[in-house]
C-alpha cells in the first residue's frame, strides 16, 4: 500500500524526486517511520522479506542530512552478519550517489583495516554500519564519549535473528551505554516477521518503556506457495533428509532460474549436494554453502550466486540471514521443517517482491517428517509463528561490557548498576550479582582472596573503578567478542590447500583411511595431526558426517500440530495413501495417543526388548532424557544396551524388559541422577569454555599459536574440574549452568514432560514392533550405554580392536 | 596399580599417572606445575588459586597409599622459577611437611631451572639412581635406560564411535615417559612430532586401569 500523498509531499523535493524518477512511491510503512522519527520516538518495524525495510530504516536519517547537512556521526546502523554491513552499504550507496548527496557511509567490522578504524575515530562517517562486537569495541575507547555525543539515531537490523541471544545481551548494554553518552537517541529495529512483537518492542526500549517505541507493520506478501514433494506419492520409512527426491530435487532447479535448497546440517547439505550432482544430467552450475567451508570458498560461491551464475545453492543455516541473493524463484527445504517461524524466513528468500508469491517445496524425509510438513504448512496458513523466548542476560557478557567500559573510562559503580539495569534482559539484576561480575574482573571472584597483587580493576579512594594497568585494556580489545568458535581442525591437501574447518570433536572420530564428505567432495582422511586433517580425493563412497554443530529442536507449536494430526481422523484424508496406511495399522495393532497422552509401547524386537516413548519434545530433550532413562534402568537391573532418539521419540534397548516404564519417567529423576549428569557431561563444559573466554576468564587461542606445539594453553575443562571441587558457586559456574539450561539440553521441555508423564502414560504392551515405532527405531545415530565404568570399558575395546588390526 | 616391567626391573604404573618402584619404595612425578594459576593470574587471567592445593592433596594421596619412602620429581615441579614464592602459606606448609616425611628430589626442568626457595627436598639437575637415568627431557642420544617427562603425553582413542582422552605413558626400549601430573596441566598427544622425535616410532602409550595395564600404538 502506497503512502497518502500529502505526508509524501513532506519529504525534502530531492527525495520525492529520486523516488518518482524510478516510477516509484514511498510505502506506507516508509514513511510511518518517518513519521516516527520527526515525531522523536523509537521504532520497530516488522515485515516480511521484500518490503523496502532497510531504505525505511534509513529514510528518516537521508531525509534529515537532506533537510540539515551537518559533519559528524549521525547514524550508526548495527547488524548480525559482516556481509549484511556490507550488502546494506552497497544498497544505500546507490540513492545516496543517485540524488548526489554529501552523505559518506562506511563499514566498520573486525575485518576493517585498523589504519582505516583509526581514521574513523577521528573523523567518523555520518552514517557507520558496524556489528555488536564492533560497536561493544569502539565503546571501550576513551573517545567514544566525543564519537557518540552527538548520534541521533542507532537503526539495529535483523533484530529477530539475534535479540535473544548473547550477542542481543551485548547489543542491548550498548545502547544503555550509547543512550547513557548520547541521552536524545532514537533506536530502531527492523524485524522479519515474529510471534510477539511487544516482546521486541520492549528489549529496544530504554528501561523496558514499551510505550516510548512506536510499532509500524509492513504489508503482508502474497501468501506464499507451498507444496509437499512427493516422488511417486510415497514417503520413505525411514531417514530423516529427503535423500531419496534428489531427481525431483534437480527437475526445481532445471523449471527455475535460482533454486535455494536448505538443509538442516552441514553434514546433510553434503550429502545432498553429491546427490543433486549424480543427478545432474544437464550439467547446470550448483553450489554449496555452509559455515564450516573457507571463507575463500564461500566468498566465491556468494559472488557467484549475486552474479546469477548458479542455477542452484545447497546451503544451511549460513544463509538464514537476509543478505540478497539476487534472483532467486524457488525455496526447498530438505527435511523438515522444525518451525514454521523459520520456514517462512527461509521461503522469504525466494522473490523479493511483494505481489508474487514465493514458491517453496517440503521435501520430508520420513513419515513423522511427513506430518512435521503438513503441520507447518498449516501453521504457516494460519499465520502462527514460533515464539521466542527472551531470558535474562548473559553474566559472561555482563562481565565483557564492564571491562569495556572501564577500559573507556574510570566508573562508578551505582551509576554503572542503574546504566546495566536500563537494558532489559539486566533489568532485574541484583546488586549482589552485579558486584560479583566486578569481583570476577577484579581477580576472578574467588573466595579464596588470592591475588591481590595481580588485580585488573581497582577501586580507587575516589569511588571509581579504573583499569589498573594499560596491558589489560590491550588484553580486553584482543579478546572481546561474543562468537566463540568450537576448537576447529584444519581441512587440508597434502599441498596444503585449505578446504575448511571441522569441528575437534568431529575430527577425533575419525581415523586414517575414513571417508567423509566435504566440501562437494569425498575424501579420505591421511592423517590427523595437532592442527590439521589431512585427506585426499577419493572415489570411494563416503560415510556420513555425524552432525556438527546444534540441532535446531522441533518447535513445541508443530509438535502440538503433529499430535494433533495424528490423532484426528477426518484430517488423514489429506495425507498420501502410505502415511495414511501407516496410521491405520498402528491403530490397529497399538494405539494412536491423544494430542495430550504419552505413549509408551513395549515390545521384543530382534533378541531385544525394547521400550519406545512418543513424547515430541525435541531431539536435545530426548537426547537427555534417554542417558538418564538408561542410567535408570542399569540401577533396575534391566540391562539397558542403548538407545536412539528422534524429535518425535525416544527408544530404549536392553536385555529384559521393562514392565513398569512409570518408575522410569518419575520427575525425581531430574532432581537426582539429571543434575549429576549435566554436571559431568560434555555440554556443559563446552558452555564453560564459553562463559570463561565472554568473560574474559581465558584468553581466546589466536590462530596460528597453537601450531608451535607448546603448551602454553590450558585446557578449561581442567579449570572446570577445579572449580567444581574447590568452589561450585562461582559465577561462572552459575552462568555456564544457566547456558547450558536455556540452550543446550531443552530441561524445560523435559521438566515439562516428566511432570505430566505420570498422569498421561498410555502403556501398551506389543508381542511386536508397531508401525510408529519403525521411523525410530531405523534411525542411525544410535547412542550406546556407557556401562559401569564406561570410559575404561571403552578403552578396553578399543586396546582390543587395535591388537586385532595389528595381527 | 598395575606391574609394569621397565630396562629390567619392576615397576608398578598407577590410575593417577605417578610410577612406583616397589624394590626402593620409591614413587615417581612429573610437571606438577605448582602456582600455575597464579603465573596466569599475574598476566591478567585469574584462573583458580586451587592448583596447587589439589595438586598436593592428590599427590600426599598417592605417598600415603604406596608408603612411600622415597619421591622423585622429574622436572618442572613449579610452573616458573618464582613459583615457590608466590605459593600461599597452606600450601607451603603442606608441601614443607611432605618433603620431610620422605626422601625428597627436585629434578629440574625447563619451566623451574633455578630454585628461589625449594621448600625442602634436594635439587639436582639430573641423577642415576640403581642404573637408571632420571632427568626432565628425554635425550634421544642417551644409550643408558632412562626415565622423564616433560611432554605431558595424552592418547585418545577412539571405539564405538565415541573417543576418550586420557594421560598416558610412553614407553620405548629404552626410555619411560610419565604424564603430567599437575591438576591444571594440559596434554599433547602423544603422536606429536616432537615426542616421537624424542622416544623414536616404536612408541607404546601405556593407561593404568585399577586393574591391568592397556597398550596402544603410538605412531601408525
Amino acid at each position: 500500500m502506497d503512502a497518502p500523498a500529502d505526508i509524501i509531499e513532506s519529504l525534502p523535493p530531492s527525495l520525492r524526486e529520486w523516488f518518482a524518477e524510478r516510477g516509484w512511491r514511498p510505502r506506507r510503512h516508509q514513511i510511518e517511520m518517518l513519521e516516527a522519527a520527526r515525531a522523536g520516538r523509537h521504532a520497530l518495524l516488522v515485515a516480511p522479506t521484500g518490503a523496502g525495510k532497510t531504505l525505511a530504516g534509513f529514510l528518516p536519517t537521508l531525509a534529515d542530512l537532506i533537510e540539515s547537512p551537518a559533519e559528524g556521526l549521525h547514524t550508526l546502523y548495527v547488524s548480525p552478519l559482516k556481509a549484511l554491513a556490507i550488502d546494506v552499504q552497497r544498497n544505500l550507496m546507490a540513492p545516496i550517489e543517485e540524488m548526489g548527496l554529501d552523505i559518506r557511509v562506511e563499514a566498520r567490522s573486525g575485518d576493517t583495516p585498523s589504519d582505516r578504524k583509526k581514521r574513523q575515530r577521528a573523523r567518523p562517517p555520518q552514517i557507520l554500519l558496524t556489528t555488536p562486537e564492533s560497536l561493544s569495541l569502539l565503546l571501550s575507547y576513551p573517545d567514544s564519549f566525543t564519537l557518540f555525543e552527538n548520534l541521533r539515531t542507532v537503526v539495529v537490523d535483523e533484530v529477530h535473528a539475534f535479540a535473544t541471544q548473547k550477542r542481543g545481551d551485548l547489543l542491548s548494554l550498548s545502547l544503555a551505554r550509547l543512550q547513557h553518552i548520547a541521552p536524545t537517541l532514537r533506536r530502531v529495529a527492523l524485524s522479519a516477521t515474529v510471534a510477539d512483537p511487544d516482546g521486541y518492542r520492549a528489549w529496544l526500549a530504554p528501561d523496558g518503556d514499551i510505550d516510548s517505541v512506536e510499532k509500524v507493520l509492513g504489508e503482508a506478501g502474497a501468501d506464499p506457495d507451498i507444496s509437499i514433494l512427493l516422488p511417486e506419492g510415497r514417503v520413505p520409512w525411514s531417514g530423516h533428509s529427503g535423500r531419496y527426491a534428489a531427481p525431483q530435487v534437480m527437475a526445481e532447479i532445471e523449471t527455475h532460474r535460482t533454486t535455494i535448497v536448505f538443509c538442516n546440517t552441514r553434514g546433510l547439505a553434503e550429502l545432498i549436494f553429491q546427490d543433486l550432482w549424480k543427478a545432474n544430467e544437464m550439467g547446470l552450475p550448483i553450489g554449496v554453502h555452509h559455515g564450516s567451508l573457507s571463507k575463500e570458498a564461500r566468498r566465491k560461491v556468494e559472488a557467484a550466486m549475486a552474479a546469477g551464475k548458479l542455477r542452484g545453492l545447497v546451503a544451511t543455516a549460513s544463509l538464514d540471514l537476509g543478505v540478497d541473493w539476487g534472483d532467486v524463484d524457488c525455496v526447498i527445504q530438505m527435511g523438515a521443517p522444525k518451525g514454521s517461524s523459520r520456514l517462512l524466513q527461509r521461503i522469504g528468500r525466494a522473490n523479493h517482491r511483494l505481489d508474487e508469491p514465493s514458491e517453496a517445496v517440503l521435501v520430508p524425509g520420513n513419515r513423522f517428517e511427513y506430518l512435521e510438513a503438513r503441520a507447518a504448512l498449516d501453521a504457516v496458513e494460519a499465520g502462527e509463528l514460533d515464539p521466542d523466548i527472551f531470558r535474562p542476560g548473559g553474566l559472561d557478557v555482563l562481565a565483557q561490557h564492564l571491562m569495556a567500559c572501564a577500559c573507556a573510562a574510570p566508573f562508578d559503580a551505582a551509576e554503572m548498576l542503574r546504566q546495566v539495569r536500563a537494558a532489559l534482559p539486566y533489568s532485574a539484576l541484583t546488586q549482589e550479582a552485579f558486584d560479583r561480575v566486578l569481583g570476577f574482573i577484579e581477580d576472578g571472584g574467588y573466595s579464596l582472596k588470592a591475588y591481590d597483587r595481580f588485580k585488573r580493576l581497582t577501586h580507587g579512594a575516589d569511588g571509581l573503578w579504573r583499569v589498573s594497568h594499560p596491558r589489560f585494556v590491550t588484553q580486553h580489545r584482543m579478546n572481546a567478542g561474543i562468537i566463540v568458535d568450537a576448537p576447529t581442525l584444519d581441512v587440508r591437501f597434502k599441498n596444503g590447500r585449505k578446504l575448511g574447518t571441522v569441528e575437534e570433536y568431529f575430527a577425533a572420530q575419525l581415523s586414517p583411511g575414513d571417508t567423509f564428505f566435504f566440501a562437494g567432495m569425498s575424501l579420505e582422511v591421511e592423517r590427523i595431526d595437532v592442527t590439521d586433517l589431512v585427506v585426499r580425493a577419493t572415489a570411494r563412497s563416503a560415510r556420513i558426517p555425524t552432525y556438527v554443530g546444534a540441532r535446531m529442536p522441533l518447535s513445541t507449536n508443530l509438535a502440538r500440530r503433529v499430535r494433533t494430526l495424528m490423532h484426528d481422523r477426518d484430517q488423514w484424508a489429506r495425507f498420501p495413501g502410505d502415511v495414511r496406511e501407516w496410521l491405520e495399522v498402528q491403530q490397529r495393532r497399538s494405539v494412536l495417543p491423544a494430542p495430550d497422552q504419552l505413549l509408551v509401547e513395549t515390545f521384543p524386537h530382534e533378541g531385544r526388548h525394547y521400550m519406545v516413548a512418543y513424547s515430541f519434545e525435541g531431539w536435545n530433550a530426548h537426547q537427555s532424557l534417554g542417558m538418564l532413562i538408561t542410567r535408570r534402568m542399569e540401577s533396575q537391573g534391566l540391562k539397558p544396551l542403548g538407545f536412539v532418539s528422534s524429535d518425535y521419540a525416544l527408544a530404549c534397548y536392553g536385555l529384559e524388559p521393562v514392565e513398569d516404564p512409570a518408575a522410569l519417567f518419575s520427575p525425581d529423576i531430574l532432581e537426582h541422577e539429571f543434575v549429576e549428569w549435566v554436571q559431568g557431561s560434555a555440554l556443559l563444559k563446552r558452555a564453560f569454555r564459553e562463559v570463561a573466554v565472554i568473560g574474559g576468564l581465558v584468553e581466546r587461542q589466536h590462530p596460528g599459536k597453537r601450531k608451535s606445539g607448546k603448551q602454553v594453553t590450558f585446557s578449561t575443562d581442567l579449570i572446570y574440574d577445579v572449580l567444581r571441587r574447590y568452589e561450585p558457586d562461582h559465577l561462572l559456574l552459575r552462568a555456564a549452568w544457566a547456558d547450558a539450561r536455556a540452550r543446550m539440553t531443552d530441561v524445560g521441555r523435559l521438566a515439562d514432560l516428566l511432570d505430566r508423564a505420570g498422569g498421561t502414560m498410555l502403556h501398551k504392551r506389543l508381542d511386536r514392533i508397531s508401525p510408529l515405532a519403525v521411523p525410530v527405531l531405523v534411525l542411525i545415530g544410535r547412542e550406546n550405554v556407557a556401562q559401569g565404568s564406561a570410559e575404561d570399558a571403552l578403552l578396553s575395546e578399543a586396546e582390543l580392536l587395535a591388537a586385532a588390526a595389528m595381527e | 596399580m598395575v606391574p609394569l616391567s621397565f630396562a629390567g626391573r619392576d615397576f608398578a604404573a598407577r590410575t593417577d599417572g605417578t610410577l612406583f618402584w616397589p624394590q626402593r619404595r620409591a614413587l615417581l612425578v612429573a610437571d606438577l606445575h605448582f602456582e600455575k594459576a597464579s603465573w596466569f593470574a599475574r598476566h591478567g587471567q585469574m584462573l583458580p588459586p586451587y592448583d596447587s592445593m589439589a595438586t598436593l592433596r592428590m599427590l600426599a594421596a598417592a605417598v600415603e597409599a604406596v608408603d612411600a619412602r622415597e619421591v622423585w620429581c622429574l622436572g618442572d615441579s613449579f610452573h616458573d622459577r618464582a613459583g615457590s614464592a608466590r605459593m600461599r602459606a597452606e600450601a607451603r606448609d603442606a608441601l614443607h611437611d611432605l618433603t620431610r616425611s620422605v626422601r625428597w628430589t627436585w629434578i629440574s626442568g625447563n619451566h623451574d631451572a633455578v630454585y628461589e626457595d625449594r621448600l625442602g627436598g634436594d635439587v639436582v639437575t639430573e641423577a642415576e639412581v640403581d642404573g637408571l637415568i632420571l632427568r626432565h627431557q628425554a635425550e634421544p642420544a642417551e644409550a643408558r635406560p632412562e626415565l622423564s617427562g616433560h611432554f605431558h603425553p595424552k592418547i585418545r582413542v577412539r571405539a564405538r564411535g565415541r573417543s576418550v582422552a586420557r594421560r598416558c605413558f610412553l614407553a620405548s626400549q629404552s626410555k619411560l615417559i610419565l604424564p603430567a601430573f599437575g591438576s591444571l596441566t594440559g596434554g599433547l598427544d602423544a603422536a606429536h612430532p616432537e615426542i616421537i622425535r624424542a622416544i623414536g616410532r616404536s612408541a607404546e602409550a601405556l593407561i593404568a586401569l585399577d586393574d591391568r595395564l592397556l597398550r596402544f600404538r603410538v605412531a601408525a
